[in-house]
């Protein structure tokens, strides 16, 4: 699957560079993402992961370089940008649900908002993609109310709501307990089965192993190495790489 | 004593002023006083600016001035009427203007710190499901800012309520215009028309802030 086919690819990055303040988090990096495609990003922390991420749907803003989503640059702000993150789903590291709307409300927001869909059309739906993430009998409580793994769940329904082209998630199981983290991966798992372009940063390897078409090794702000993860992970080829997988895996 | 007694009628009347001056001025503050902590968290620079600068001066300004520049300022120099013939309707809106715009300074400022307990991931989240940032603002950070804050906004009422009496300044026959003319014409019951007029004000800001410390606890926002 890491070859694209004929068509142009859901996103590519070029050149792309960002500081924050003196730290350079992006080095002139490149990288494409393609239709239907599962790219997982590991490496060190603190590498540029997360950045790498969040610039896709423009939560960071980049320093110079080029960033196109669906063949068109991405937008510098305004309607044109919130149109552009309605079809960019994301997952984030701290759930983030809205703490005041009930777990429905959450997943029917965006929709009923962003895309004019009619409320019953949109909970309907909602209750359906709860139902899939094994969520629908909470739907009228709180996020406080749920564990982080069920709203780690319901996260991933409200990105799925929008009808997305494609699902950032941004290390989705690293707030987590353990218990909590395989549901999350299992749900994720499911939607890689399905087709969704999907990029995800983690730690899990065996999701990586799993899930992936494609693994993105990224250290210092570049991207040291990228691969089939059969090949990466059996045979990394840069010592960067080599050092990370001996330090995660050997025990 | 008696003076309170025989006199309960106009005490009643000017304390209703009192209780209308608030409850307008409280209205439009928090409407002006939204849109204003609006402005200070947009994205334009220019609405920022503009925000800054407004609460900047208002408040800073005693409420005195203010009141009496509407009066004064808008009310004689620049000629603005309320009414054809009634002086009492221009000065009630003259000095609903003055208290308004006073106000909602503050009630820009509290907003603002209620926005700031917000969590960041909140509002990325919205933006991030595509929802614009008015939107974002009214539908998820405002919501909760709100909540954060309302004990704060309940002492602002409380303040404000008291606040009314700066309305004698120009002529308004509120609670404290009323009970300087009791003094006038009731020389030896000082001292019982002013705890009159004391107790009267007690009875409208006690119940309020009962009211929002109630309030706050049942709107509070679990995370």
């Amino acid at each position: 699957m890491t070859d694209t086919g004929g068509s142009a690819p859901l996103v590519r990055l070029e050149g792309v560079n960002k500081h924050f303040g003196p730290l350079h988090v992006l080095k002139d990096v490149d990288l494409s993402v393609g239709r239907g495609e599962v790219v997982v990003v590991i490496g060190p922390s603190g590498g540029g992961k997360s950045t790498l991420c969040r610039v896709v749907n423009r939560l960071e803003t980049i320093d110079s370089g080029t960033i196109t989503f669906d063949g068109r640059e991405l937008p510098a702000e305004g309607r044109a940008l919130a149109r552009l993150r309605s079809e960019v789903g994301m997952v984030f590291q701290s759930f983030n649900l809205f703490s005041h709307k009930t777990i429905l409300e959450n997943v029917t927001l965006g929709p009923t908002r962003v895309r004019k869909v009619p409320r019953q059309q949109a909970e309907r739906r909602g209750m359906e993609l709860l139902e899939r993430v094994g969520i629908a009998s909470q739907a009228g409580k709180h996020p406080a109310q749920l564990s982080g793994g069920q709203q780690q769940r319901v996260a991933i329904a409200r990105a799925l709501a929008m009808d997305p082209k494609m699902i950032l998630f941004d290390e989705p199981t690293s707030a987590l307990d353990p218990e909590m983290v395989q549901e999350v991966l299992d749900v994720m798992t499911g939607l890689a089965r399905d087709g969704m372009t999907m990029m995800v940063v983690t730690h899990e390897m065996g999701f990586a192993r799993r899930a992936a078409d494609r693994v993105v090794f990224m250290a210092d702000g570049q991207i040291v190495e990228e691969g089939v993860p059969a090949e990466f992970f059996t045979r990394p080829a840069s010592e960067r790489a080599r050092d990370f997988l001996s330090k995660i895996l050997s025990h | 004593m008696e003076a309170v007694v025989d006199e309960l009628p106009v005490i009643l009347q000017a304390f209703w002023l009192t209780v209308k001056l608030t409850v307008v001025s409280g209205v439009i503050s928090l409407v002006w006083g939204t849109v204003l902590a609006a402005m200070r968290v947009s994205p334009l620079p220019v609405l920022r600016g503009a925000g800054t600068v407004y609460v900047n001066i208002l408040r800073n300004t005693p409420l005195t001035l203010v009141i009496v520049f509407c009066g004064l300022g808008l009310g004689t120099v620049m000629d603005v009427q309320f009414s054809a013939d009634d002086l009492s309707v221009d000065n009630f809106w003259l000095s609903t203007i003055g208290l308004s715009a006073y106000t909602s300074a503050f009630v820009c400022e509290v907003l603002r710190s209620g926005i700031n307990t917000v969590p960041i991931g909140q509002a990325e989240a919205a933006r991030s499901i595509g929802l614009t940032f008015p939107q974002t603002l009214r539908l998820v950070v405002l919501p909760q800012a709100v909540r954060a804050v309302v004990a704060p906004l309940g002492s602002l009422l409380i303040a404000l309520t008291k606040n009314t009496t700066v309305a004698a300044a120009i002529g308004v026959a509120e609670a404290a215009l009323r009970m300087k003319n009791l003094f006038d014409a009731h020389g030896s019951d000082i001292i019982p028309i002013f705890l009159g007029f004391a107790v009267g004000f007690l009875v409208l800001t006690l119940p309020v802030g009962l009211l929002f410390g109630w309030l706050a606890r049942r709107v509070a926002v679990a995370r």
